[in-house]
């Protein structure tokens, strides 16, 4: 046992990646079992997460050298506060999204079960493993392969979806070449890819103009990945076309994956005083935080499809972090670190809900939530708890990660980006009370049913439980994340943020 | 000027590479020929890598002799460097899958649109 757990930090990456390649194997024997093999495999991997999250409490940083190979030449996984915490919370929403994805995907691609869950693994594999490791081009070699999965599993939804996912390949091969180069460039001056060796060698080297190109190419490329504004052009069409259980996946993972890079990269890789006091790059961040926030919430308010909402809603949140990122002190970066698990559990539990009305109603617009609240009531419930969470109301976690980001855009005297985020809460508010609204809209509904014949639209209709039992954990979850919040803050995020802000 | 540019050239090759690339992904309009400058974009920065490895009068990097009797010293100048290689023939296989994806992506839209043009699949799309 002790050996295992030993071995944890990178069980974490190798359970899904070898139960890939065995689900595959089980579909053509057996379909019906591919099912409970991905939910054992999540589990397990969960089951590791927590394991290495507990260790690195105990007694910090996990060093994992693959192979026995010392770093700077083997490749290294480093598991830290920062990465724990978001190791556990991605391995979690992809095992409930595993759990949820059974009924939706047997009715929206049937025939491809067995290829997608292969693929699905391969996904949970990709983001992973940018979490858990330490290297750059490792961290390269997964963000392929998490992206590669992606783009297949979108482009096997709905009519748009080949031509949205080729956009996405497009635009993503792009991120991570600039992301491939930005290492070249650091390689050729330091002839290292291990971050902490980086970390000790490019301070000598922080005014060659070299290494200032590599940066900028290393944040252009996160952040197309991320679908920072203006570079997130891919991100609403692939994720409206997407399966549902697809998009519940990627849309609260990969964005804020890419979020986890960008500070790994912008205070590990470079010291703090180099994005901050030399480049000045968090000033610029700063501003396209604010931009992103105003412009995901504006174009979200003029949509009528809910999950191309949600997209925007997730361009919005992207800005959140970056600006808090860009705010460069410790409170805003406790509050983007926070944001980045709180907007996780928010996004999966809204785009959960979409699935669940794609699966009762057969669309995605907001006008397919009409009479929600009284045909499908759990449905609702797990929605309003959501929709709150995005709004920021006090006990669901969403208010607590906005309350930093806050006060820690008032420390920075960044008044743009505080009243970017105050109206963007005003125009999320907006933005589902028009679809609770819809939901709560029964009127019209009984009046036609006094001319109808057949009364099915005001039927109660629930979804099956087992979509529905994930939306309960994920919105039990954004309570208890918001109640426990100083618990979260106190013993983990603190020692994540930054030293030398 | 001249002599900037020529005791460098191996990088100048690599941005122009890249830049038609990158011209081919942006402008142009054929959804093959965008993935024809995404192969070049991929393989310019794979150039790149290699180029950086090279050193003038060195060998493949292999010791001679190496068990029993690599007494002498290994000078790493006598070798080119392995190690930008061996990572680009990790990012070849990255290219290679990325170009089966975006192809059977193209399969794909092409038996639902019949056609491959950009534009034409726009004007069905907003029908």
């Amino acid at each position: 046992m002790e050996r295992i757990i030993s071995h944890s930090p990178v069980l974490i990456v190798v359970i899904p990646l070898v139960s890939a390649f065995l689900t595959l194997v089980i579909g053509l024997w057996k379909k019906r079992l591919c099912y409970p093999f991905v939910i054992i495999a999540l589990s397990l991997s969960l089951f590791s997460c927590i394991v290495t999250l507990n260790t690195v409490m105990k007694s910090g940083t996990i060093h994992y050298y693959l192979g026995n190979w010392d770093p700077p030449w083997g490749i290294e996984y480093v598991v830290d506060h920062l990465n724990a915490l978001v190791l556990v919370f991605v391995s979690f929403i992809s095992l409930m999204v595993a759990i949820y994805s059974k009924e939706s995907i047997e009715q929206e691609i049937p025939e491809k079960v067995t290829f997608f869950y292969t693929v699905f693994l391969l996904q949970v594999t990709g983001l992973l493993g940018i979490v858990v490791t330490g290297d750059m081009f490792n961290l390269y070699v997964f963000l392929e392969i998490a992206s590669l999965a992606g783009y297949a599993l979108i482009a096997i939804g709905e009519d748009g979806a080949p031509f949205a996912s080729f956009r996405y390949v497009v635009m993503g091969t792009i991120g991570a070449c600039f992301y491939l180069l930005g290492v070249g460039y650091l390689y050729i001056m330091t002839g290292s890819l291990n971050m902490a060796d980086l970390t000790h060698l490019l301070p000598n080297l922080y005014h060659s103009k070299v290494i200032m190109v590599a940066f900028v190419f290393f944040i252009v490329g996160v952040a197309i990945k991320m679908a920072l504004f203006p570079l997130h052009a891919w991100l609403p069409d692939a994720y409206t076309h997407a399966p549902s259980a697809v998009s519940a996946l990627l849309a609260p993972l990969m964005t804020k994956v890419g979020v986890y890079v960008l500070i790994r990269i912008l205070f590990t890789v470079f010291r703090p005083e180099f994005p901050i006091k030399i480049l000045h790059a968090t000033d610029i961040m700063a501003w396209f935080g604010t931009f992103a926030i105003l412009f995901g919430g504006i174009m979200a308010l003029s949509q009528t499809d809910f999950k191309r909402m949600l997209c925007y809603i997730i361009v919005a949140e992207i800005g959140y972090m970056v600006g808090g990122i860009g705010m460069a002190n410790a409170t805003a970066i406790k509050g983007a670190i926070f944001h980045i698990i709180n907007d996780m559990f928010m996004a999966a539990c809204l785009f959960l809900i979409a699935g669940i009305v794609m699966h009762e109603t057969g669309g995605h617009d907001i006008s397919d939530f009409t009479g929600m609240f009284r045909r499908m009531p759990f449905t609702a419930a797990i929605f309003t708890i959501g929709a709150l969470a995005v709004i920021g109301v006090p006990p669901t976690c969403g208010f607590f990660s906005k309350w930093y980001l806050l006060l820690g855009g008032i420390q920075a005297r960044h008044w743009g980006f505080v009243m970017a985020l105050l109206l963007c809460t005003l125009i999320n508010v907006a933005l589902f009370f028009r679809v609770i609204d819809k939901g709560l809209y029964v009127h019209a509904l009984e009046h036609k049913l006094e001319h109808a014949s057949e009364p099915k639209e005001l039927q109660f209709h629930e979804a099956p439980l087992s979509m529905l039992i994930p939306g309960f954990i994920i919105a039990i979850a954004i309570f208890l994340i918001g109640i426990f919040n100083q618990a979260i803050l106190k013993n983990i995020i603190e020692f994540a943020v930054p030293s030398g802000l | 000027m001249l002599d900037f540019i020529i005791s460098k050239y191996n990088y100048w090759i690599y941005i122009i590479l890249m830049m038609m690339g990158f011209y081919g992904m942006i402008a142009k309009k054929n959804l093959i020929k965008k993935v024809i400058g995404m192969n070049i974009f991929q393989t310019a920065i794979i150039l790149y890598f290699i180029s950086t490895a090279a050193k003038k009068g060195a060998t493949i990097p292999i010791v001679e002799h190496g068990h029993g009797e690599a007494v002498h010293a290994i000078h790493a100048i006598e070798y080119v460097n392995p190690l930008p290689h061996v990572l680009m023939l990790t990012a070849i296989v990255v290219m290679v899958s990325t170009l089966g994806v975006a192809l059977a992506i193209l399969i794909m839209i092409y038996r639902r649109y019949n056609t491959l043009e950009e534009d034409e699949i726009l004007q069905v799309k907003g029908k």
